[in-house]
């Protein structure tokens, strides 16, 4: 156990220190959600629906769209110079090499998300004191089940023809749950519902979060073998 | 018998049982309209539940199928599950569609509206959208092994998909009618009217087995006569 974990926080060390010696991607990622947040702003008639009312759809539009594109570029960078097939021949685990990247991808997501939030705040004039748990909470939630099944799909779409169409196409599904959790509970947070309210999506979410990455763990291997 | 003729063989029986499928067709067709009671509350639409919900229970099951085809295929590596899946999951989405299009139908004059977010409506379509690109991403690999691997995958990762859209979405806001054949409690549908839906789901599963048969057996023969793609 202590070799697995030790292998997969390598692998996920390494996708992070190639990420924060460039910052392409980040960059990238957060400049696109600052402008999914700008064009949801100029798509809402102001005379007929109020801020309040759009925002914690945009909220999680914007997340999961960052989302997607943030998941393209993980298996894209091992593509070049064939450093995936490097990455198989290492002799660790295929769930380990899994896990690792699974775990770089959430940092990668979490950061933009986090860097996300405030410009939200700012944008739509959302008052973020005392529910700032709560959405933080909510975000991990909703993000940790469909960055598991978009690190699966992104693997095998990189090796596709139209691999940025194809993974959007394949993935966008199993948005569908997690989106409409954590849009319920970010409504309820940000009217001040009280908590018992939100338990229960609280639940659906971490039920999906399990499942998904148990499953994902466990069809990675066989997904890679040669 | 060489692999080809066996494709043959298969192809031929797919075509004769979809045939007789196509026959059931119209004997439901009768059936639906000359011999059951025309339902009080919503008239003649309604008869259009007995192509609905055979199509939606087709196609679930279709799901279902692929997904467990599947995950045999992981376990075993028989390439023959992967042709089955494929067969079943374009059989799938044949039946998706008939879901797609005689629902919308059914709801205007019913619901009086086209469309509506209840919880079956958007599994439905959620369904389509995963035969969809489980077929797209079918068609973009060209390695038989990676291609088989890949769709297996995105086959079981669906079938597990599908409570958690339904879950949710039931937890969202439902209008559909509720289950009115499988429910704890005693059918709440007359007898005439459940003769005939059970009939036309046995039409229907009748229609699926020959639908794949002969895609099975197209694709056997394809694949012996060396192009892997009857597409």
């Amino acid at each position: 156990m202590g070799d697995f974990l030790r292998a997969a926080l390598a692998v996920a060390a390494k996708d992070i220190r190639v990420e924060h010696r460039s910052r392409t991607a980040l960059v990238a990622a957060v400049a696109f959600a600052a402008l999914v947040l700008v064009i949801f702003n100029f798509a809402r008639e102001p005379a007929a629906v109020s801020r309040e009312a759009l925002a914690p759809s945009v909220l999680w539009i914007t997340f999961s769209f960052a989302g997607v594109i943030a998941l393209n570029r993980s298996f894209v960078v091992e593509r070049e110079n064939a450093a995936l097939d490097g990455l198989l021949l290492a002799p660790v685990s295929r769930s380990a090499i899994f896990l690792g990247k699974y775990l770089a991808n959430l940092v990668f997501v979490f950061t933009v998300e986090a860097v996300t939030l405030p410009l939200f705040v700012l944008f739509f004039g959302m008052d973020l004191t005392g529910s700032l748990p709560g959405i933080g909470l909510t975000a991990v939630l909703a993000t940790a089940g469909f960055v598991a099944v978009g690190t699966v799909l992104a693997a095998m779409t990189v090796r596709t023809r139209f691999a940025e169409l194809m993974l959007p196409l394949l993935l966008l599904p199993f948005l569908v749950p997690p989106v409409i959790g954590a849009v319920q509970v970010t409504a309820r947070l940000l009217g001040g519902r009280p908590v018992s309210e939100i338990a229960g999506w609280l639940l659906i979410l971490g039920l999906y979060d399990l499942v998904f990455v148990t499953l994902c763990l466990m069809v990675f291997p066989p997904l890679m073998d040669e | 018998m060489t692999e080809r003729d066996e494709g043959r063989r298969l192809t031929r029986r797919g075509l004769r049982i979809s045939g007789l499928g196509l026959a059931g067709l119209a004997a439901v067709y009768l059936v639906a309209l000359r011999y059951t009671p025309v339902e009080r509350f919503q008239g003649l639409p309604q008869k259009i539940f007995y192509l609905h919900v055979p199509a939606a229970w087709s196609a679930l099951l279709a799901f279902s199928l692929v997904g467990i085809a599947g995950a045999l295929y992981l376990w075993l590596r028989d390439p023959r599950l992967d042709l089955f899946a494929e067969s079943i999951a374009e059989a799938g989405l044949v039946f998706s569609c008939v879901m797609l299009t005689t629902g919308p139908l059914w709801g205007k004059p019913v619901w009086g509206t086209w469309w509506t977010w209840d919880a079956r409506l958007t599994l439905t379509l959620m369904l389509f959208f995963l035969f969809l690109g489980y077929r797209v991403l079918r068609g973009a690999i060209q390695e038989p092994g990676e291609r088989a691997r890949f769709s297996a995958v995105v086959g079981i990762l669906g079938m597990v998909l599908v409570p958690f859209v339904h879950l949710s979405v039931y937890l969202f806001r439902t209008l559909h009618p509720q289950p009115i054949v499988l429910k704890p409690s005693e059918p709440s549908l007359p007898w005439e009217m459940l003769r005939t839906l059970l009939l036309s789901v046995g039409v229907y599963t009748v229609l699926l087995i020959g639908f794949v048969t002969t895609r099975y057996g197209l694709g056997r023969a394809a694949e012996a006569e060396g192009e892997r793609d009857v597409r």
